[in-house]
């Protein structure tokens, strides 16, 4: 009993995890060329229901994968041509856009809720999934889960042994540097944004495809909100950002299986816990970071022009 | 992706920005109204998207926002809120505080004030004109605790406020259903889950007097509570000493600092304050409209008044303004989904895309666009 329980569990953190995982990673992209952009919980959304839409219209859950990625890509770039080429104001650029996200989603959703579509199952491998323990815990997600665990060491060597990692290093920590250097900080920024766009709907996807398969309103839950603050959490790290995904997931684990072993709190207060645990993650965050003196990209959130500053 | 810095630059026509030194005076008004209908134009799109003639959906949304009696006054009702709300958002954001929990703020303003409403005033035997003032101060206290929780972590820990004050939202809404859902739930409310209606000598009251407004519309005082709380903002803000401190620390917080302005004490009380303007948001929401704790109190007011806020420039009587258009704006929204069959977040949308317009068009009061 015990021991189920605690697969459950961890089970369910990594699953629950995946699509926080993808969310974070992109912002993390964009932020560290400089570019905030609050509007991630817009481009899940978004993700999430045209994701949906394809894979219940095509049959195939690999297209819908394919369309989240690109209409949260193109969401994105209304964020990058209004921060990047006209300057705009990015916390409330990214704000409009979670708006935008917010609503565009559910009218395109409108006909879609509650309907039945095609998803990602998990993925049976003999032998290893039948393994005791470590079968459930490790062997027995959908591809999309295994894609976001193979995402962090990828990301995190682009990021500190490419050559590209480091244009998005130099252009998020001193774009001035880097544009004397000869890096295009406009492109590279667009690109980045690009990316984190792309990432945020794939995390979307992965809630409307495989986590909790269909499309209901505001079916992200605040996760968009929750990968900003797990960025700060991360220390603009990959795989802190995993750590801090599984963490939420752990949490979400526990709301939804306190009552499996007798433990009853209203369903009320156990919907706050990864609100309130999102809240402690920061404070401890800050407070380290503080001491640490970590900073976050030190060109994140002010536009570049040429010449000025 | 390696970058190829000189071939780039010649290939497009570039687009550089030149800063204005000075701008004509009609620029400040021609760009906002440009703005808006551009993106009435990009609305029309998706308008359209639904095999809708999109300027009959605009004509049908502007008279049913504007066009009659009726409609002008379920305008005001959502105007009201909005007000409020947004004259805190505008608060937070002078200071530089991205206070975006407005939403819960709201909540728990009117939950706070609906428990003065339902337990206290039957209990305490009060007069109404008393009870009414305790449920308004009642939410002012609510709401104004809820927005002080990010305010003291982002002043003490300097943890960042845009996320705690949303994430605080959600936390609101969850315990504010509980009590409508359970505590507090009407038994004779034949399953809805919503709180048992508060004595009709406790509502806010009508705004009978208003002329040309028809017979039995929803416009509460609660217009009067907004109209007075954005002289009293102006008033704080422009004329007293606290308010130069929160505008320097919002314009120029090292020069704040160099000053010895006591920053992280402003920033709670900024905090609060706009957590209390919220929390009279809900108060009249609660007590004007709905006249009882429910499901779907606020359709997203804590939200849109954020995009209130910044289209007024932060500016108290600017958000007035603005919350009667965007106030237009629901009520048309929930217009066209009755008529036209249209759902009702195409105001949603359009709401985002004015933001978007507005903001993309700000540049062209600072810059001059150059082709090159």
């Amino acid at each position: 009993m015990e021991t189920a329980f605690i697969i459950t569990i961890l089970a369910t953190a990594i699953q629950a995890g995946a699509p926080v995982i993808y969310a974070a990673v992109g912002e993390i992209f964009a932020e560290r060329s400089g570019i905030l952009n609050l509007g991630v919980e817009g481009m899940m959304l978004v993700g999430a229901v045209s994701g949906f839409i394809v894979a219940v219209n095509t049959g195939n859950p690999w297209a819908g994968v394919i369309a989240a990625m690109l209409a949260g890509g193109l969401l994105s770039l209304i964020h990058a041509f209004l921060t990047i080429t006209l300057h705009a104001d990015q916390v409330v650029s990214g704000l409009a856009l979670t708006i935008f996200g917010a609503g565009l989603s559910s009218f395109l959703g409108q006909n879609y809720v509650g309907v039945q579509g095609p998803q990602f199952n998990p993925i049976h491998i003999p032998v290893l999934s039948d393994l005791p323990i470590l079968g459930p815990i490790l062997f027995d997600y959908d591809i999309l889960v295994y894609l976001s665990v193979l995402l962090i060491p990828l990301s995190a060597y682009f990021i500190h042994h490419t050559r590209p990692g480091l244009h998005l290093r130099a252009v998020g920590e001193d774009p001035a540097t880097a544009d004397v250097m000869g890096i295009n900080v406009a492109r590279t920024r667009y690109i980045y944004t690009f990316v984190g766009g792309v990432l945020a709907g794939l995390g979307g996807a992965t809630l409307s495809l495989a986590y909790t398969p269909g499309w209901t309103e505001g079916l992200s839950g605040g996760r968009g909100w929750i990968a900003i603050a797990l960025v700060i959490f991360a220390f603009w790290e990959p795989w802190r950002a995993m750590v801090g995904a599984y963490l939420f997931g752990g949490v979400q684990a526990l709301q939804f299986n306190l009552q499996t072993i007798g433990i009853t709190i209203p369903t009320y207060f156990l919907n706050m816990l990864p609100y309130l645990f999102t809240i402690l993650v920061l404070v401890f965050a800050t407070g380290e970071r503080m001491k640490r003196h970590l900073g976050a990209p030190a060109a994140l959130g002010i536009p570049y022009i040429r010449g000025e500053r | 992706m390696t970058p190829t810095p000189s071939s780039s630059s010649h290939r497009l026509p570039r687009l550089s920005l030149e800063r204005r030194l000075t701008s004509p005076w009609w620029l400040s008004w021609v760009i906002p109204i440009a703005s808006v209908a551009l993106a009435l134009l990009a609305g029309a799109l998706i308008i359209a998207s639904q095999g809708v003639n999109p300027w009959e959906a605009y004509r049908a949304m502007f008279e049913g926002a504007f066009g009659t009696g009726y409609g002008v006054a379920e305008t005001l009702v959502k105007a009201i809120p909005l007000m409020l709300a947004g004259l805190g958002v505008s608060v937070a954001f002078r200071m530089k505080l991205w206070n975006i929990g407005a939403e819960g703020q709201l909540w728990m303003g009117a939950w706070a004030a609906a428990g003065v409403g339902l337990f206290l005033y039957p209990a305490w035997n009060l007069p109404p004109w008393l009870a009414i003032l305790l449920m308004m101060a009642a939410a002012v206290v609510a709401g104004g605790l809820w927005g002080a929780i990010p305010g003291v972590l982002k002043g003490v820990l300097q943890v960042n406020e845009i996320i705690t004050s949303l994430m605080l939202n959600y936390v609101a809404i969850s315990w504010v259903l509980y009590f409508v859902d359970i505590l507090w739930r009407d038994p004779g409310g034949l399953g809805f889950p919503n709180t048992a209606p508060l004595d009709k000598a406790i509502w806010l009251p009508k705004l009978t007097w208003i002329p040309f407004l028809p017979k039995g519309h929803r416009v509460h005082a609660g217009l009067l509570i907004a109209i007075l709380a954005a002289v009293f903002i102006w008033f704080l803000l422009n004329r007293t000493k606290w308010g130069y401190e929160v505008r320097v620390i919002g314009e120029n917080p090292e020069a704040a600092r160099h000053a010895g302005m006591p920053i992280v004490r402003n920033i709670i009380l900024v905090m609060i304050l706009s957590g209390a303007l919220a929390g009279l948001a809900g108060m009249a929401e609660m007590a004007g409209v709905a006249h009882r704790l429910q499901r779907g109190l606020s359709p997203g007011y804590g939200y849109t008044a954020i995009i209130v806020a910044w289209l007024a420039k932060l500016n108290p009587f600017g958000v007035l303004l603005v919350a009667v258009l965007f106030g237009g704006l629901l009520v048309a929204g929930d217009q066209i989904q009755l008529t036209m069959n249209l759902p009702r977040s195409i105001s949603d949308i359009l709401q985002g895309l004015i933001l978007f317009f507005v903001l993309g068009g700000e540049i062209f009061g600072r810059y001059r666009l150059r082709l090159r």
